[in-house]
């Protein structure tokens, strides 16, 4: 094997390194070796994640048996077009957060860059895993990093939140083990492919425990996803925590939107026998009324980081819509705004720190407060970011609603979808439009004289804004490429596919 | 083609005004004019053969995917359209040069107004419907901005986010309308769409395709009821409303229901829609222009009322009215043009627009005067001007019709009234302004404006009279061409001629002048009827109705984020018990075919204790000391249990587990009060609560016993015949931890060293007080290192590392390994804090225990890497057994490594955590509670 061939691990691989060594003594206490570290690293990462990207748009799925033992016996990585892509994602995310940390966040507590590192081995870990028990390790590695980096920066506020979200997470993830427990118990191996390949022959008995299991799973990626009625945690964390934080969470909610993907849209998809599609009759009011509680919330919000929270609790509803249409057609707009939602989200989140350390008291809540000393630089980007989160064009939000709204095709179906997401557009509008007038014009007295971004910080958050028009620019193939990964997503993979990729 | 470039001109010249703001004004705005001028050329330059009947289009494939094209055409329509919006353009950035004072940021100004003319271009020329809503979105963000631009004034942000939200909303019916159409077509592009009339027509779709095109159209273009957005728009600058109020932004709207009427027009539903809603428009803006004190706000309902003339010749389905309203949207663009910008420079030189104080301004501006004379004459459809003509046709059109049955002659009657009140505030306009004795109370005495900034009204209104008097030469093939588009077929036979001879409409247009004449002599009754009418602010109405909302928002969202975590893990527990139970109805028993162990004495003892150990735990969770003492007995049930059925790996492991973490957590409760506040959940919570806890608890119980019960055919048959020979162990359990699962084991031992950093993260900077007292108020122990504890446990430290050494090193064949091996090491040293205190310990050891959790995690991963070296995958192992003299035959594996990365991380995590839980006992130590 060449090191080319083991490219599958590298975005595992590379943050977790990178997190132990900023662990040695000669490091760990160099705050600037540490930045150019983290940076070198994340530059590393964003460079393989496009090389997997590539390998596996021209060659195919990429299979890694762990220890080369073949599944179900070991663990394998699964790299195709949806993980792949994935793995970018958080590849680019993570560069950004990282630069923006770097400008001084990260000196509000101990370990961020490590942290973050291993945030990101846990979010890689778990796009790429192809075994159940695994991906229950790796979102043990995400949580316990989430758990650490949202208190960073410290705060009553923070714990607070962070105590809802470790709670409520540790119930999670004791669900998580039943779940398992059970599905092996009636299953009797831990490989998402093998696990496919048994569902349709299980007997009677073995047909409704298997079915309580993995419903249970539903309850514990819908809890990381923060779908209704297990997305209470969501606004208060994401709202409270420092905003290169709250900015790499926009990804840890799709994270669960991906399991949920790719356990009950397709292991329990289509082909699952008895069992075909359980998750759907739940999935389809709770995605309807996860956008309209979310749409809600954003109306009701009083501030830029809790109502950026409560869209991203409304992408996530929209995405739960195109799981449940159940097509490729529909994976491959959820697909695409995916990739648009996190991006907009995120970049919103850190532009939502600036904007809050440069209103004084005022923070980023809409009220009267004094001007910003950038208000101009800030309130382009804010204005780029609305168009892009409601869905306008000329930014990525309106391809990726516009492919959602083609992909429904039953007329009932079609007057709940359109009217909820249309809807929701509505009030993102209203919502931001109020927002962006208030925080940058309803202004009084003289600017404050508050911190000033600084470069770096401007950096990361284009580099994440930049990728908005270019989404629609190069909208064609990057469409093309989110058909490709629907369609293997929803071809799903056997046992047999598994071992002979490996190869 | 050329006309390709058309839309692609102005959006490269966004940026021209910022770039040459910091060069003085004109030649901002010169540079500015540039590229939208060369666009117009262009548009010259194939004018021609779109005026001999063709259209054209291109198409670039963009987003196949979506059915989005970058897709142009150029026809009639869009030719007429893009005269009206790169000229009348062109004008605007000439008058706004002058318009803008100094404090206004001309290079913001001339990039919003430039981004606008694009998106206009961009829906005029669009032959791809997706991309006709893309651009269609931009001219209301564009406009957006233009109407903020003085964004410090209150009335600018309210109205420029009214104006966003209700074009914005149409948009989204917009879209969601072209999704549709383009789904029932199957295409999206116009040129096949324009087409399918027939199909559309007959879909089932085709009503809410047309109510959603409605939407659209109807809020762009402010017809009743969403006319109200278009009058606060007003506090844009002036040259915006020129601008965005004649030709281009309300404009869209018509454009829409002009560019799909081969393809939507000619039923029943739209005649009855359209036509009513227009003839309500013309006369609720007539009305209420006559009222409007403000010099804008007369234009801007008189904009209204024009827009629902228009509407409603498109709505009368007939031929000759679609061609009516095609000339009138060309006539009212360039007339009411003229008067905003006339409005502008009465504003402008005179400081005021309320035409309560303006009088009388003939004699300081004789030449803006005359000029804006001939425009509100043009307006009001004085023969001899351009709105003479289509009000004409407009008349004509009325008369043929049977919209309302019996009740149709109602039509032409309700058109002349309209026009009667067209007339009137025409005159109102004139007289008001320009008569009617002195000026009062201005604040500066008013006069000619700049040169040039005359010339814009100049040119439009000299194409006023030049249109009025010989229209056949002037726009004839113009409207022929447009109206060829609009209908998409031969046009039918029509004269564009002043003169008709004596006919009805002629008739009628006499009698709205007559009566236009007499409501304005009348004003005065007409104002105070009109003053007992409660004045209505739409933008207050507006505002209050979007708070409301938002307050509705609030208490919804408070009544359900309701800040409690019991209730937000009640709302987990229940949604997970939802989703359980169900499948289990269905199961007729959960009693396998495996047989059962018969129950002896041990087991059921064990059990109870079991039992008893967990109910004790939740009833005394509140005693929090009590609680801990009952969860560990919990533990050690579990760990001889673990023992009792042949898994004496994990009885170790979870006894070593349940010593560190009892440790852990006692040094922890000793900075909390020693009592959880007695619980202030109300007692329905604590029954559901309880039985929920117990549902859940029941259900998990049946589905252990149903597993246990059944017989499994799973991969752990493989493990155990392939620990030996593939991992080179006995221990099956550690080669399934070290080997087939090892990378189970590097996540979680990363986990374990992450936990360690978060928590040290979080105490580091904590700053805790202890109490001196417990709850009872005795004082604590100061006896704090009992003499015989440090004597034994010393003694015992190299006891305990021999052992540990021992564990790990037999652990890949025997029970043990480099987890429990850890643990083991792990509480010697604890113990040693314990007997010790920390400050003994920090004086020997010396290494900061993150660098333990470092080592340890290299170690692990370092030996998966070398795996590499093989060309192997990452964590494959390697064993082999060698012999040396003396000491025999032994092995050596890849995995006894690995397993000392686990070994040194477990070590390194739990005594980061204790290290640190301890040092808060010492240093900067704060006591309360003495007294």
């Amino acid at each position: 094997m060449s090191l080319l061939d083991h490219l599958v691990i590298f975005p595992i691989l590379l943050p977790f390194f990178a997190g132990v060594i900023l662990l040695f003594p000669s490091i760990s206490s160099a705050l600037n070796k540490q930045r150019v570290f983290t940076i070198a690293t994340s530059v590393l990462m964003v460079i393989a994640a496009a090389m997997l990207l590539i390998k596996v748009q021209s060659t195919g799925i990429q299979v890694y048996a762990l220890g080369n033992w073949s599944a179900p016996f070991g663990i394998v990585l699964v790299a195709d077009a949806f993980s792949a892509l994935m793995i970018a994602l958080s590849a680019i995310l993570g560069l950004a957060v990282i630069l923006y940390a770097s400008a001084g966040e990260d000196k509000n507590g101990a370990f961020f860059h490590p942290l973050i590192m291993f945030q990101l081995m846990g979010i890689n870990g778990a796009f790429l895993t192809g075994d159940a028990f695994n991906l229950f390790v790796f979102f043990e590695v995400l949580l316990i990093a989430s758990y650490s980096l949202m208190i960073h920066g410290g705060g009553k506020q923070r714990v607070q939140a962070n105590i809802h979200y470790v709670f409520l997470n540790l119930i999670g993830s004791s669900l998580f083990l039943f779940a398992l427990g059970t599905l092996y118990g009636t299953l009797g191996t831990l490989n998402f492919a093998d696990m496919a390949d048994k569902i349709p022959h299980l007997s009677n008995n073995e047909l409704m425990i298997t079915k309580s299991g993995a419903l249970l799973l539903l309850a514990v990626f819908g809890l990381k996803a923060a779908m209704l009625p297990l997305h209470f945690w969501l606004p208060k964390a994401y709202a409270n925590t420092s905003a290169p934080v709250a900015a790499l969470f926009a990804i840890m909610t799709k994270v669960g939107i991906y399991s949920i993907w790719r356990v009950h849209g397709v292991m329990f998809g289509n082909q699952a026998g008895e069992l075909a599609n359980i998750a759907l009759p739940w999935l389809w009011p709770i995605a309807l009324a996860t956008i309209a509680i979310g749409a809600i919330s954003v109306l009701a919000s009083q501030s830029l980081r809790v109502l950026c929270s409560n869209l991203v609790i409304v992408s996530v509803g929209t995405l739960l819509v195109t799981i449940t249409l159940n097509s490729v057609q529909a994976s491959t707009a959820g697909i695409y705004y995916l990739v648009h939602s996190t991006i907009a989200c995120a970049a919103m989140f850190l532009l939502a720190g600036l904007i809050q350390q440069q209103r004084g008291k005022a923070e980023d809540r809409f009220v009267t407060a004094r001007a910003m000393p950038q208000s101009a630089k800030l309130g382009f980007v804010f204005a780029l970011l609305a168009i892009a989160l409601i869905g306008m064009p000329p930014l990525s939000g309106f391809v990726g609603k516009a492919l959602i709204l083609q992909s429904v095709t039953d007329t009932k179906q079609m007057a709940w979808i359109w009217s909820l997401i249309l809807g929701a557009g509505l009030i993102s509008l209203i919502a931001l439009s109020r927002a962006g007038t208030s925080l940058f014009w309803r202004t009084s007295g003289e600017n404050t004289t508050a911190l000033q971004g600084s470069p770096i910080q401007y950096l990361a958050i284009g580099i994440l804004v930049a990728l908005l028009p270019l989404m629609v620019i190069f909208g064609g193939s990057i469409s093309d490429y989110a058909q490709l990964a629907a369609e293997q997503l929803n071809a799903g993979l056997s046992l047999q596919q598994l071992n002979e990729v490996a190869k | 083609m050329h006309y390709f470039w058309v839309p692609f001109l102005p959006m490269l010249g966004i940026i021209i005004p910022l770039l040459t703001n910091k060069f003085n004004r004109s030649t901002c705005a010169l540079a500015t004019a540039l590229l939208p001028a060369l666009a117009l050329g262009l548009i010259l330059f194939d004018l021609p053969a779109v005026l001999d009947g063709q259209a054209f289009t291109q198409s670039i494939e963009w987003i196949p995917l979506l059915g989005l094209n970058l897709s142009f055409r150029l026809d009639g329509l869009s030719v007429l359209f893009s005269l009206l919006i790169l000229g009348i353009g062109l004008l605007v950035i000439l008058y706004a040069r002058y318009y803008l004072s100094e404090k206004d940021h001309m290079g913001r100004f001339y990039c919003y107004l430039i981004m606008f003319m694009t998106a206009m271009l961009g829906i005029v020329m669009s032959n791809n419907m997706l991309q006709l809503w893309f651009y269609w979105e931009l001219t209301s963000i564009s406009s957006f901005l233009l109407i903020s631009f003085w964004s410090h004034s209150s009335d600018a942000r309210k109205g420029a986010r009214m104006a966003l939200t209700i074009t914005g909303a149409g948009g989204l019916a917009l879209l969601a309308g072209i999704v549709l159409l383009g789904e029932v077509v199957g295409s999206y592009q116009l040129n096949v769409v324009l087409n399918s009339a027939e199909l559309v027509q007959q879909h089932p779709y085709y009503l809410a395709i047309l109510s959603l095109f409605l939407l659209g159209a109807f809020t762009k273009s402010a017809q009743f009821p969403f006319h109200f957005w278009l009058p606060h728009a007003m506090a844009a600058p002036t040259p915006v409303s020129a601008y965005l109020h004649s030709a281009t932004m309300v404009k869209a709207g018509i454009f829409l229901l002009a560019r799909f009427y081969p393809v939507l027009a000619g039923t029943e539903v739209w005649f009855v829609v359209v036509s009513l809603t227009g003839l309500f428009t013309l006369l609720l803006g007539a009305y209420t222009a006559l009222f409007k004190h403000d010099l804008k706000g007369l234009l801007a309902y008189s904009t209204i009322s024009h827009l629902g003339l228009i509407v409603l010749l498109l709505g009368l389905n007939t031929e000759l009215a679609a061609i009516a309203a095609v000339f009138h949207i060309i006539n009212h663009a360039i007339f009411k043009a003229s008067l905003f910008m006339a409005a502008g420079i009465i504003d402008h030189e005179s400081g005021s627009r309320d035409m309560r104080k303006l009088n009388g301004l003939w004699k300081y501006m004789p030449i803006t005067a005359t000029l804006a004379m001939v425009a509100s004459a043009s307006m009001a459809g004085v023969p001899l001007l351009n709105g003479f003509l289509s009000k004409e046709m407009f008349f004509t059109e009325t008369l043929d019709q049977s919209i309302l049955g019996s009740l149709s002659w109602l039509i032409p009657v309700l058109a002349t009234i309209g026009g009667a009140f067209a007339v009137a505030y025409s005159l109102r306009f004139i007289h008001d302004v320009f008569f009617n004795g002195e000026p009062k109370g201005l604040t500066k005495t008013p006069h000619e404006p700049p040169r040039y900034m005359r010339v814009p009204v100049e040119i439009l209104v000299a194409l006023c009279l030049v249109v009025g008097i010989f229209p056949a030469y002037t726009v004839g093939p113009l409207l022929d061409s447009a109206s060829l588009a609009v209908l998409n077929h031969p046009l039918p036979e029509f004269s564009l001629a002043i003169w008709h001879g004596f006919n009805i409409p002629l008739l009628m247009s006499g009698l709205a002048i007559a009566g236009g004449l007499a409501i304005y002599l009348n004003r005065k009754p007409l104002f105070r009827f009109e003053g007992l009418f409660p004045a209505i602010d739409a933008k207050i109405k507006f505002e209050g109705a979007i708070q409301a909302c938002v307050r509705w928002a609030q208490k919804v969202n408070q009544t359900l984020e309701s800040g409690s975590l019991q209730r937000y893990a009640f709302w987990l527990c229940f949604f997970a018990l939802a989703l359980i139970a169900p499948p289990l109805l269905d199961l007729d028993t959960t009693r396998g075919s495996q047989a059962e162990y018969p129950l002896n004495g041990a087991v059921a003892i064990a059990a109870v204790l079991l039992v008893a150990g967990s109910l004790a735990t939740v009833i005394w969770s509140h005693y929090r000391l009590i609680a801990l003492l009952m969860l560990s007995l919990v533990g050690l049930v579990v760990s001889i249990t673990f023992a009792y059925f042949s898994a004496p790996d994990l009885a170790l492991t979870q006894l070593s587990v349940e010593i560190v973490t009892v440790i852990l957590l006692l040094l922890a409760l000793y900075f909390f009060p020693q009592h959880t506040p007695t619980s202030k959940s109300r007692p329905s919570h604590f029954v559901r609560d309880l039985a929920v806890a117990s549902l859940i608890g029941c259900i998990i119980g049946s589905i252990c016993f149903a597993l246990m019960t059944s017989p499994l055919d799973s991969i752990s048959e493989f493990f155990i015949a392939n620990a030996k020979t593939g991992g080179g162990g006995t221990n099956v359990v550690n080669v399934i931890l070290v080997d087939f699962r090892g990378f189970d084991t590097f996540g979680e031992i990363t986990v374990l060293g992450i936990a360690a950093l978060g928590i040290y993260k979080l105490i580091a900077r904590m700053r805790l007080s202890m109490r001196t007292k417990d709850h009872d108020g005795r004082l604590w122990a100061t006896d704090k290192y009992p003499v015989l504890l440090s004597v034994i446990s010393q003694s015992l430290l190299p006891l305990f590392l021999l052992i540990s050494a021992y564990i790990f090193m037999r652990g890949h064949n025997l029970p043990g390994g480099g987890f429990i091996a850890g643990l083991i090491t792990s509480i010697a040293l604890i113990q040693q804090y314990l007997a010790h205190g920390v400050d003994w310990m920090t004086k020997r050891v010396s290494v900061s225990y993150h660098y333990f959790i470092a080592i340890g995690l290299v170690t692990a991963a370092i030996t998966g890497l070398g795996s590499w070296a093989f060309g192997q995958p990452f964590l494959t192992s390697w064993f082999d057994y060698f012999s040396l003299p003396w000491i025999g035959k032994f092995e050596l594996t890849s995995a006894l490594v690995f397993d000392l990365g686990v070994y040194l991380t477990v070590i390194g995590a739990t005594l980061l955590i204790l290290a640190n839980l301890g040092k808060l006992t010492t240093k900067e130590r704060l006591t309360v509670g003495v007294r």
